[in-house]
């Protein structure tokens, strides 16, 4: 077992965890933030997609022990008090949701692309950019409605990026 | 039309709670004092169990029980079952084998239960079964489908040459004279692949049982938690109904595979009460590749008879269906009466003819999945249909129209009696969003730039909501397919609709709400919707097929007839006038020719309180429950077009452009509606060019992951142009027909008729891959060079 320490959506949070303690595993099952989910071990569906320091990350092969000290933002942690964020408020509006299980992991990565991309997002580079999540229930077809025009509205409360947009990681 | 009412584009009501990570899935669901399931798995497609120890792993860290089908068969648990009985051409039962929770002598696929640990954690549990020794006694494995009659090896005793049934449709020999008196006969062999269907939540399940009732709580990932209900408890015997509560919270998809009754919560459920503690088991992406039903994988032969001007005159089929190791919860109904009956299609084809071998294999179980012997119904009819056009060098969207049915009610060889639909306009309203008329030039405009342009068609048929009970029941279902529905009104006229339907990313919440708020005149956020508890909802057959608005949607619709009758009957006593004199419109029940009103919600309260009517004359309270059972079934269709471009360098299949037109009868909230077109639709182009489940010769699935098996990705799709056409289905009271499997039905066809359009090939196998699609482009550019 192994002392842990980080932020999680702006809290301390302190725990003793077996070190094959995956970060998703430390959210859902010692947190009990359940809105980041597990849809594979393969690192394929990104359903457990949170923010690690400001980027995205797949929490189901992220060892938990690897973010002493960091800043960890899950789905819980996005909204602003009562307001939703303007890309969950996207997905609403756009009906870029079905069953609700990849959604978190979806905003969560829709969010980080618009940090690395910019706010005026075409539907060629959000296709490419949401390569990391899979849906098996939209067809895509709504989220990336909603992924423009969250990107959109993120710009209008000045949640755009202020430095210039960071680059794919590849 | 209101702004929350039938047909407007209500947002959903259920979303706040997934974009905020507030759903609550079964996963979620923590016990106080839960223990961990794991499944020990058979790593051979065939063996003997010849030895189980597991006196090691009982003495790890954490272990708080190991069980085996030795021990199942000890407390007398019983087998999994299939709850459609199928008969043999010469009328004899189909012949199943026993398909027990945990495997009791024999394993028969790779993921086959060998045993269950159940520890303190799930890590525990894991390292506990790395422990338990097995003697395997390895068998050959049969995993062909086509040829798996014919193989030496036998999965079940009980099923000679692994053929559970031999079944037919149709008028043989009436067939048999028209393929004689035909002058055009059309000929394809077609593979229907098999499929994962992947929902994005695996399965999972929390068994619970309380030690002072005496009753048992399972919470599971189902569609229909009172089907699982009733198996459990009359087939499985694990407790009787009334000690067995089960409940599918919310649920991350289904398209199916969360219809069965599966091993693992069978045996959490059976191990909470051994250990004393609850058990939960959530599958791992590879257990689901592994162990949720897999979809498809057939085999078949077609014709196509036509005259000398081309009138269709005759269908015969010839399909093996692989139905895996052991029968899935309805795996018998999908390749017979799920398929045959819509060999038809949109066509007046006067005689059809369909032989279906099922067939036993060491693979894992074969069932439902979206749209469950409809789709490969109509990629054979359409398949067909298009080869058919281009023998006889006919245009394929007029071929098509020269046999549509076009008058209704239209009597199928095949038993389905056709209510409504209007084929042609469907074609029209495809063809102008798509602008046929401009595709030579735009194919003209890819060959410039190198590139292999084609179009494709698919018009298709789907008979959906499973129902009325006797009939199905008289082709072998072994449950009544109606749905019910309970409305409560409260005494401030708030209301709480109780529903047998279950929402797993369908919407109920939202577009049962609108009903009731159209039909009641109450706002939307009055209303709250109740499924998925078999304590609260009383029973239900779930949601599949299409059904959850052709006929759970209809329960409630009967449910409020009878609050409004009973609200006449109390508004009556309220107003002082004749009941026959009450009338009810927009949320006010009113006195004919005068200005006296009450309020739905004033009237609920003087229904609870009582005062203004004698509690002998009339009962207080409002809240009425119905049963619905529909006429028929009903028949959604439409036609969907597929325009593609095709790199040859790189066989790249990019779909440019799809066109979607569907009559689905009345539509509640076209939003959700055409959401549910879209995921079809994607689901249906996954299957014709990129997903396929492999099973090597050794029976070892080797498309066991997301890195393996390939799903749809947003780059792999276009924007869809969906469009409707509407005629109301006349068998039920909203005329609604059905949408949730649409897509996945029309779209492999179109695809594949595309590409072998574009490339001028007469057929190509799905998944249609670019190593497949470059392999197919090389003999098109040779041929175009000796051209």
């Amino acid at each position: 077992m192994a002392n842990l320490s980080m932020t999680v959506n702006g809290k301390a949070v302190t725990a003793n965890v077996d070190p094959r303690t995956l970060l998703v595993q430390f959210l859902r099952e010692n947190l009990r933030l359940t809105g980041t989910h597990v849809g594979c071990d393969t690192s394929q569906c990104g359903a457990c997609v949170v923010h690690l320091d400001g980027k995205a990350v797949k929490a189901c092969t992220t060892l938990a022990l690897s973010c002493e000290g960091a800043s960890v933002t899950t789905i819980e942690g996005l909204a602003n008090g009562g307001a939703l964020h303007p890309m969950q408020e996207a997905f609403r509006e756009h009906h870029g949701l079905q069953c609700g299980f990849c959604t978190p992991g979806m905003i969560m990565s829709a969010v980080d692309i618009v940090n690395r991309r910019g706010n005026d997002l075409d539907e060629k580079t959000i296709r490419e950019d949401l390569d990391g999540n899979i849906c098996r229930c939209t067809g895509y077809h709504n989220i990336v409605k909603a992924v423009a025009a969250g990107a959109e509205a993120m710009a209008g409360q000045g949640l755009a990026s202020k430095e210039p947009p960071r680059q794919a990681a590849e | 039309m209101s702004a929350t009412g039938i047909g407007a584009p209500v947002r959903r009501k259920e979303d706040h709670r997934f974009i905020t990570g507030q759903g609550r899935y079964t996963d979620d669901i923590n016990r106080p004092g839960q223990a961990h399931a794991y499944f020990l798995r058979s790593p051979h497609a065939h063996a003997t169990l010849k030895k189980i120890d597991t006196m090691a792993a009982a003495a790890m860290p954490g272990v708080l029980g190991i069980f085996t089908g030795d021990d199942l068969a000890a407390d007398k648990v019983g087998g999994l079952i299939c709850g459609w009985m199928i008969h043999n051409k010469d009328g004899s039962p189909m012949r199943a084998g026993p398909h027990p929770a945990l495997a009791q002598g024999k394993v028969r696929y790779v993921g086959d239960h060998v045993a269950v640990v159940v520890a303190e954690t799930l890590a525990q549990a894991r390292d506990a079964a790395e422990a338990i020794v097995v003697d395997y006694g390895v068998l050959p494995a049969v995993v062909d489908t086509a040829t798996a009659a014919k193989a030496k090896t036998q999965v079940h005793a009980e099923a000679p040459d692994n053929t559970v049934f031999n079944w037919h449709l149709g008028d043989r020999a009436a067939t048999d004279a028209a393929f004689k008196a035909a002058k055009h006969v059309t000929k394809l062999d077609i593979v229907n692949n098999r499929l994962v269907p992947n929902p994005m939540e695996p399965r999972a399940a929390v068994g619970d049982y309380d030690q002072g009732e005496g009753a048992f709580t399972l919470y599971t990932t189902s569609q229909n938690p009172h089907v699982a209900r009733l198996v459990l408890s009359a087939f499985i015997g694990i407790a009787p109904e009334n000690k067995l509560r089960v409940i599918a919270p919310d649920v991350g998809g289904g398209f199916g595979s969360k219809i069965f009754i599966y091993a693992e919560e069978t045996v959490c459920v059976w191990v909470a009460k051994k250990v004393g503690r609850p058990v939960k088991w959530t599958s791992d992406r590879t257990e689901a590749f592994l162990s949720d039903a897999h979809g498809r994988d057939h085999v078949t032969h077609a014709e196509l008879a036509m005259d000398a001007d081309g009138k269709m005159l005759a269908m015969r089929v010839h399909t093996t269906a692989n139905l895996g190791a052991y029968l899935s919860t309805f795996s018998s109904s999908v390749p017979t009466y799920l398929y045959a009956p819509l060999l038809s299609g949109q066509y007046d084809i006067p005689a059809i003819y369909c032989e279906v071998d099922a067939v036993y294999t060491n693979t894992a179980p074969v069932d439902a999945y979206r749209g469950a012997g409809r789709p490969e119904a109509t990629f054979v009819v359409e398949r067909l249909v298009e080869v058919a056009a281009r023998q006889l060098g006919k245009d394929p969207a007029k071929f098509r129209t020269q046999n549509f049915i076009k008058k209704f009610p239209h009597q199928t060889p095949v038993i389905m009696m056709y209510d409504t639909g209007n084929y042609g306009a469907s074609l029209k309203k495809a063809m102008e969003i798509i602008d046929y008329k401009g595709f030579p030039k735009r194919r003209r405009d890819s060959a410039r730039s190198g590139k292999l342009r084609g179009i494709g068609f698919s018009a298709y048929i789907e008979a959906c909501g499973i129902a009325p009970s006797a009939a199905v029941g008289s082709l072998g279902a072994g449950v009544g397919l109606w749905e019910s529905a309970e409305v409560r009104v409260n005494p401030i006229g708030t209301i709480e609709v109780l529903t047998g339907s279950h929402s797993h990313g369908q919407g109920h919440e939202t577009t049962f709400a609108q009903l009731v708020s159209d039909r009641l005149g109450v706002p939307l956020e009055n209303v709250s919707i109740v499924h998925g508890d078999t304590d609260k909802v009383q029973m239900g057959m779930g949601t599949y097929g299409s059904r959850s608005g052709a006929v759970g949607m209809s329960a409630i619709f009967k449910a409020i007839d009878k609050v409004i009758a009973k609200g006449k009957k109390v508004a009556a006593y309220v107003l002082e006038a004749d009941e026959a004199d009450i009338d009810f419109k927009d949320g006010n029940f009113s006195v004919k020719g005068t200005d006296r009103t009450l309020d739905f919600g004033s009237c609920a309260l003087q229904a609870y309180v009582a005062h203004k009517f004698n509690g002998q004359d009339l009962e207080p309270g409002l809240k009425e429950g119905a049963f619905y059972d529909p006429t028929n079934f009903t028949f959604p269709a439409g036609v969907h077009i597929c325009e593609l471009e095709i790199d040859p360098d790189t066989g790249v299949t990019r779909i440019e452009r799809w066109a979607a037109v569907d009559d689905f009868g009345n539509v509640i909230n076209p939003m959700i509606v055409e959401g549910q077109v879209h995921g079809g639709i994607a689901q249906g182009v996954g299957q014709a060019l990129l997903e396929g489940a492999r099973y090597n010769a050794d029976g070892q699935l080797v498309t066991a992951s997301f890195m393996d098996y390939c799903m749809p990705r947003a780059d792999d799709l276009p924007s869809f142009e969906v469009g409707m056409t509407v005629t109301p289905c006349p068998s039920n009271p909203l005329g609604i027909k059905g949408c949730g499997e649409a897509g996945a039905i029309a779209s492999p066809p179109a695809v594949i008729n595309a590409i072998t359009d574009a490339l001028g090939h007469e057929d190509i196998a799905m998944p249609a891959t670019p190593q497949a699609v470059w392999r197919a482009a090389q003999k098109t550019l040779s041929r175009m060079a000796a051209e």
